[in-house]
């Protein structure tokens, strides 16, 4: 059997590979797929630290993903429109810079986390999946509402967002941006599990009493594990808007809130690299199968039903030969 | 703003409100006994609404529509129970949501390959269209009113059967101790299979219900799922009681709040931006009801587990 981190350095090698096959033969539409997978894959790496550390199914990840993608959106909307962004006591200039925005998404989830996660951390096991899943319709219906900028039409941005010293309309350039930032989420996680405070949360999801036992509080653990996790999801959000250079309100949907959680459970729960090889099969899947007919998703639920049901560990558990991450 | 309005505008959330009890009423019975959280019920309910507009639309008959809808669906039912479900009642909760997840891209594609993706339209039925003029000189469709009849009769039935029969006592033992029941006799197997038939009739007698109001097509499902999952947060999870009080209130603040918020903020803001200002705080009013049952009980009105 195979070990963890061995098949970690496998993927990113084999994502890369993919990518740099596609720039010698000059295939951009794979590049872009390769992008949408590594996208996907940082807010489902956001997710799994919720998810996979700390056990919380949330069901509403995509609020985080929609705000990180509307941050976007309302920012370049300003700077392309040249009109203040008026937010009550000053008014500020829109913005085309990628990281003044990454640092406002980051800012809006994290913030909009914290007051998710006090309410609905007051509650757990089906109560709290029920309650992100609402949370996140009353996002996606505020959205809609929303018609000062876009309502259900959403947002369409014209030109890519810049970064400094990069052009981010060359595919291979915004490429190279996202992957670092999923290398340097995965890094954060990697670290994020081996520290006081992941050993903490891993424990506060297996036996939350001996964690108030030894005098650490699993509401708190949990509610700052939510906070990092729903930054994340944000700042792949704002890359996803970039993407597409379009937001709108299926970005809070709960479809992608529990495609999010698809991707996990694909790759391996509580895994480093489980959103990482979900977010590439899925992509994969969505393009072969997509092409192939009209109703993949009928083979998608199939798919899944089939891992949940006979390969409960998903695709990392079948080669390291363990249900679950051994801590 | 006039009394017969307002008096309106209560009857559409009250009819609003006992349809949302009808879904709402299967899933808190499947997670009250079997401790099941099934994201696929919104699936049952458009199963249900696309039985009653194929079988309308074959022979006119909007009775015989509604016994479709309703085999179909407990039929649906059964055969996910059996072939998917059996196998979840004791795995995580994060495993529930997966498989349910997978079944509802199931049905949901499945359909649209079945039906195709254009809308079907089921018609009310003749004997009941048309207005009726209730005391007081308001008028109000019959048809809505019906439903309103029909809603509250089912929430009866269902109080009848969970308190006074034998199957509601086995219901309730199965909440409370499933080993013990099934250790005094009870085939739980098949006690499992017949609640989650009944939580799907149900859905599917609310899905062809108001898809004679609606459109009947793929996707109707989810929204209305979403909004009983509120319902039974609210209402606490478990709780058929809490199922139809929690129904009431989110159908009377929906409704109530998308006339009455933009009313309310003209008060003191220019029209424009009070009609945009309420209509969004309209849309989120019955999540901000939920917070705060949440903060007040975090367990819900009636639940007992949290």
């Amino acid at each position: 059997m195979i070990g963890e981190r061995s098949i970690t350095l496998v993927v990113l090698g084999l994502l890369l590979a993919v990518v740099a096959w596609a720039l010698v033969v000059d295939e951009p539409f794979t590049i872009t797929l390769a992008t949408r997978a590594a996208i996907l894959a940082l807010a489902a790496v956001g997710l799994n630290i919720a998810l996979g550390i700390g056990g919380m199914v949330s069901l509403g990840h995509a609020v985080f993903f929609g705000l990180g993608g509307y941050a976007m959106g309302i920012l370049a909307y300003h700077a392309q429109s040249f009109s203040a962004l008026d937010l009550g006591l000053v008014s500020v200039a829109g913005t085309k810079s990628m990281p003044v925005i990454w640092l406002v998404a980051l800012g809006v989830s994290a913030l909009a986390a914290l007051l998710i996660g006090l309410l609905s951390l007051r509650t757990s096991g089906v109560y709290f999946i029920m309650i992100t899943l609402a949370f996140g319709q009353m996002f996606y219906y505020f959205a809609i509402s929303w018609s000062a900028y876009g309502g259900e039409d959403g947002l369409s941005i014209y030109v890519r967002n810049g970064f400094p010293g990069l052009n981010t309309l060359v595919p291979i350039q915004f490429f190279g941006i996202c992957f670092a930032l999923l290398c340097a989420a995965l890094f954060l996680n990697a670290r994020l599990r081996a520290s006081p405070f992941g050993l903490a949360l891993n424990a506060a999801r297996q036996v939350p009493a001996r964690i108030e036992t030894v005098g650490l509080t699993p509401f708190r653990l949990k509610l700052v594990a939510f906070v990092i996790s729903g930054a994340i999801t944000g700042l792949a959000g704002a890359l996803f808007a970039d993407l597409n250079r379009f937001v709108s309100p299926t970005m809070f949907s709960w479809q992608l809130s529990g495609e999010l959680i698809v991707l996990i459970v694909i790759g391996g729960v509580g895994r480093l690299i489980g959103p990482v090889i979900g977010a590439c099969l899925f992509v994969a899947l969505e393009h072969w199968l997509g092409g192939l007919t009209e109703f993949w998703h009928v083979y998608l639920g199939a798919i899944l039903l089939g891992i949940v049901l006979f390969a409960r560990g998903g695709i990392v558990g079948l080669l390291t030969g363990r249900e679950g991450p051994h801590v | 703003m006039s009394l017969i309005l307002i008096a309106e505008q209560v009857l559409n959330g009250l009819q609003f409100g006992v349809m949302l009890f009808l879904m709402a009423a299967g899933l808190t019975l499947i997670f009250g006994v079997m401790g099941l959280i099934n994201l696929a019920h919104g699936s049952l309910y458009m199963v249900g609404a696309f039985a009653a507009a194929a079988v309308a639309g074959a022979t006119g008959s909007f009775l015989l529509a509604l016994a479709a809808a309703l085999a179909a669906a407990a039929l649906a039912g059964v055969l996910i129970e059996i072939l998917v479900i059996r196998r979840l009642y004791r795995a995580a909760h994060l495993d529930q949501v997966l498989a349910t997840f997978a079944l509802i891209l199931i049905f949901s594609e499945g359909t649209r390959w079945v039906f195709g993706s254009f809308p079907l339209f089921l018609d009310v039925p003749d004997a009941l269209s048309g207005p009726i003029t209730l005391p007081g000189g308001i008028q109000y469709p019959v048809y809505r009113l019906t439903l309103i009849g029909i809603g509250l009769a089912v929430a009866l039935g269902l109080w009848w059967l969970t308190a006074r029969t034998r199957i509601g006592i086995q219901i309730r033992a199965g909440e409370n101790d499933r080993e013990m029941i099934a250790a005094l006799g009870v085939d739980i197997s098949r006690l499992y299979t017949i609640v989650f038939a009944l939580g799907a009739a149900l859905a599917g007698l609310a899905g062809a219900l108001v898809g004679a109001i609606q459109s009947v097509q793929v996707g109707m499902g989810e929204p209305v799922l979403i909004l009983a999952f509120v319902v039974i947060v609210i209402g606490g999870i478990g709780s058929i009681k809490g199922a139809f009080i929690g129904a009431l209130l989110v159908g009377l603040t929906d409704t109530l709040g998308g006339i009455f918020l933009p009313e309310l903020f003209k008060l003191f803001m220019p029209a424009d931006a009070a009609s945009q200002t309420g209509s969004a705080l309209a849309s989120m009013a019955i999540y901000i009801l939920m917070s705060l049952v949440l903060i007040w009980r975090p367990s819900g009105l009636f639940g007992a587990r949290a």
